[in-house]
């Protein structure tokens, strides 16, 4: 049994095997981005596509899955190597570049789905409205309002079309600050989303 | 119509901007869909609504 196998010991049944076979796009590798990316990595996707134009500066520290050692790096870079430092079997594929309309349905389309995981909310209405303009039946899962530390259980999983779901509570902007806890808690509603549209257990919840 | 789930009455031919504008939304910052499809960003301005139209909003904030 190889180290891959090995990780799914825990995993509900069939979870493991369905994101074996999928892949997912990863829009930003911030906060939500990156957190997701690890999620999804332990959850047993078999192919990432990482796309972000950043590098990892200290002040990322507080909410984002990287550390002292990653400073200055590309973001997409050093997520790959902490994604390949928990399971190398899987395939990850890096873009350092700025997504907008025109490069967005070429980097993502060998993708089952996509997270939005970008900071500013120009950017997220734009992969949003991109997606399901250029991308038809895609899946999307977006993030809005994981900012402060007011309650997560406000936040929630909102479906807004066929294949679109926004996760957040929707207010909670940069204004008040991100800090890791909700921001992870909104990567793992995403997460969770994600896997369930994979399973093809929640694709109408 | 239904805005976000929540009925509501809107003045006969209002375009998706004028609702946008009137109720507050930052159109950049905002995403619409229209009985379920999206409306692009560079029509909100010509696409008008009425009373059986159900629209999604969503409003964007920063942070991710």
């Amino acid at each position: 049994m190889g180290i891959s196998e090995d990780i799914s010991a825990r995993s509900p049944p069939g979870v493991f095997e369905a994101l074996r076979r999928s892949g997912a796009g990863i829009a930003g590798c911030g906060g939500l981005g990156s957190n997701i990316a690890v999620m999804m990595a332990r959850s047993g996707i078999g192919r990432l596509v990482l796309a972000d134009f950043d590098r990892v500066e200290i002040g990322n520290l507080n909410r984002q899955r990287y550390d002292l050692d990653d400073i200055g790096k590309p973001k997409a870079e050093a997520l790959k190597e902490a994604i390949l430092s928990i399971d190398p079997g899987i395939t990850v594929e890096t873009y350092d570049v700025v997504l907008d309309r025109s490069n967005i349905k070429e980097i993502f389309s060998g993708c089952d789905i996509i997270f939005e995981a970008f900071d500013s909310p120009e950017a997220k209405s734009m992969i949003l409205e991109a997606v399901l303009s250029d991308m038809p039946g895609k899946p999307i899962i977006c993030g809005n309002g994981m900012g402060g530390i007011s309650d997560p259980s406000l936040m929630s999983t909102r479906k807004i079309a066929e294949n679109a779901y926004v996760c957040g509570d929707g207010v909670s902007g940069m204004d008040s600050g991100l800090c890791a806890p909700r921001v992870c808690i909104c990567a793992g509603l995403m997460a969770n989303k994600a896997i369930q549209i994979l399973t093809g257990s929640g694709k109408n919840v | 119509m239904k805005v976000n789930g929540e009925n509501e009455s809107i003045a006969g031919g209002m375009t998706v901007k004028e609702y946008l504008d009137g109720r507050g939304y930052d159109a950049s910052k905002s995403a619409v869909l229209l009985n379920g499809k999206v409306v692009p960003r560079a029509e909100f301005g010509s696409v008008t609504l009425s009373d059986g139209d159900s629209m999604e909003i969503v409003s964007f904030v920063g942070g991710g």
